[in-house]
């Protein structure tokens, strides 16, 4: 087997190892809450259970039983999560109503959010005024200090109720969507601008910048061809950690503005003790997470031909 | 010191007052609301305005940050006591165990922070102590990998090596020489996680899984006054504005520790 063939199913596996870990440690966490949903569900005296019924409404749940792991590992590798203890609907059901929603709404961020953090790098590597770079170095600390609920808050109180920019109900599907995803990237775009200011600084100090200029390249073309490209890896690392953030801010995005989706999922589902449907927004929100960064691991010999030599 | 620095120590310590003696720096109830003077916007006699009950902001912020630091403060001792004492135990000891305890923080760091604060509501119930306990189980795994990368970098130096050859016990050795040379990057991530808790307990109090009405939590105050974003500004902008001003603070101080210019 070819070295990269090897380095390439190494990492796949321990990104499946991981996966695997991620959906066992919230198992037998879940399964520890001492008053579960099943019981506060179907214990109300009205409903006049026996014993035995909820015993069957257990194994229909598929939460009894030494099997039960095994059937509820299994069947996240087939794409079925179970049941909501809350609705009684599959949770598949459920991720996939509200799945479409929240990719529109974290794919919409994820960019602006690269937008702006390449925009702040820049301008604030750039800049000869000592001032406005200080000003600038200071907006990543400032992002993150923000909190996004709150964020939302004052984007809907200023563009919406002073400004009448953006309808608070009805308007277009743009208009709709313009307040979260400013939400959502402004704090993901903090630690990617972070990143690249500090790897554009500190390839623009390293011996071979000075050579291509000596030999008559433009600052221009230094800083797109040489320096940025230098600095992509680091950048590009970071940027694959801001995923699980994505799904993280929406749960808060979401439910400031009142939209559907996969955040306002969890947030029900955490309001209603419904296990299953949280165990399965984690498991997915770390697959999303490994995914990504094992795609970004395995990028790096792309980008970087003296990775691809010490990995052949 | 820089002027930066030293406005965000002030803040903390001003912040801390709060905590400590909040009468001090009102008179107002945080409450009991005075019906007759709902509503009002910021002045020189309600300094941040008053509520839909006639209650005085600013009061309710500053008796509030009582509830914001504590649950920061048992936030960062759970990340810090588990995270530093997975990290020593893997690094020091190294081996399988290292592997293993590794592997759970791999684990750990590849869920969202506010996922895996929301599956401990989920577990132990809402409440501002399990809200802090939350968050808090939520840092572990930061902790464990810097103090883990510490302590690897110490036991390799000429002096432990030495503790050991002249004799010192392994438990002995760690608690003299190890931890005390690991700490200094360990206490910075606690300064900046200090930051990160209270933003954290904030949005969880906001979601409604921290504090019960009508206690003034910041998350609360702000989640509390979304249904008077067309009339009154000053209910969510302002404690927002106290929630940001005091994790900019710890951000910038954890930045200096460590570091001799500051």
């Amino acid at each position: 087997m070819s070295g990269s063939a090897r380095y390439l199913l190494s990492r796949a596996g321990q990104a499946a190892l991981v996966l695997w870990a991620a959906f066992t440690a919230g198992y037998v966490l879940l399964q520890l809450l001492p008053g579960d949903a099943i019981l506060i569900k179907f214990q109300n005296p009205e409903l006049g259970l026996s014993p035995e019924q909820i015993a069957e409404i257990r194994s229909y749940y598929g939460t009894d039983g030494p099997g039960a792991y095994l059937h509820t590992l299994l069947g996240f590798l087939r794409g079925d999560f179970g049941y909501s203890i809350d609705t009684g609907t599959p949770v598949a059901e459920r991720l996939a109503e509200g799945l479409p929603a929240t990719a529109k709404l974290a794919g919409a961020a994820f960019a602006l959010a690269v937008l702006i953090a390449v925009a702040v790098a820049f301008a604030s590597c750039h800049t000869r005024l000592s001032r406005l770079r200080g000003a600038l170095q200071a907006v990543p600390s400032l992002f993150v200090s923000v909190p996004a609920f709150w964020l939302g808050i004052v984007l809907i109180q200023v563009f919406s109720f002073r400004l009448r920019l953006v309808p608070v109900i009805g308007g277009s599907e743009l208009q709709q969507l313009l307040l979260p995803v400013l939400t959502l990237a402004v704090p993901i775009s903090a630690p990617i601008a972070q990143i690249l200011a500090r790897s554009l600084d500190q390839v623009r100090t390293q011996p071979f910048v000075p050579v291509v200029a000596a030999k008559g390249a433009s600052p221009g073309w230094i800083l797109w061809r040489h320096v940025a490209r230098n600095a992509l890896p680091p950048t590009l690392t970071v940027a694959g950690l801001t995923f699980g953030e994505l799904i993280a801010g929406s749960v808060v995005t979401e439910t400031v503005f009142g939209r559907n989706g996969v955040g306002r999922l969890t947030e029900q589902a955490v309001n209603a003790q419904d296990t299953p449907v949280l165990l399965a927004v984690v498991v997915l929100a770390a697959t999303v997470f490994v995914l990504v960064n094992l795609v970004v691991d395995l990028l790096y010999p792309v980008l970087d031909p003296r990775l691809r030599r010490a990995v052949a | 010191m820089r002027p930066g620095l030293i406005l965000s120590w002030a803040l903390i310590v001003l912040v801390a007052l709060w905590a400590l003696v909040p009468g001090v720096f009102t008179g107002y109830d945080p409450i009991a609301g005075i019906p007759a003077e709902k509503l009002r916007a910021p002045g020189p006699g309600h300094l941040f305005g008053t509520d839909a009950v006639g209650r005085d902001l600013f009061a309710r912020v500053v008796h509030g940050a009582v509830n914001s630091l504590s649950g920061a403060f048992v936030a960062v001792a759970v990340g810090l006591v588990l995270g530093t004492l997975l990290g020593l135990v893997a690094g020091s000891v190294r081996g399988a165990l290292d592997e293993i305890v590794m592997r759970v923080v791999d684990v750990l760091l590849s869920v969202p922070g506010l996922l895996l604060a929301l599956t401990v509501i989920i577990l132990l119930g809402p409440g501002t102590v399990n809200v802090a306990v939350a968050v808090g189980v939520g840092s572990v795994a930061s902790f464990a990998r810097l103090a883990r990368s510490e302590v690897v970098r110490v036991r390799r130096t000429d002096y432990v090596e030495a503790a050991f050859g002249s004799g010192g016990r392994f438990a002995a050795v760690l608690w003299r020489h190890v931890l005390p040379n690991s700490l200094v990057p360990v206490v910075a991530l606690a300064a900046l996680q200090f930051g990160v808790a209270i933003l954290a307990i904030s949005t969880l109090g906001f979601l409604g899984y921290g504090a019960e009405p009508p206690t003034p939590e910041w998350g609360l105050l702000i989640s509390e006054g979304r249904n008077y974003l067309a009339t009154a500004w000053w209910l969510t902008t302002l404690p927002g504005t106290v929630v940001v001003a005091v994790v900019l603070a710890a951000s910038r101080i954890s930045r200096s520790i460590g570091r001799e210019d500051g």
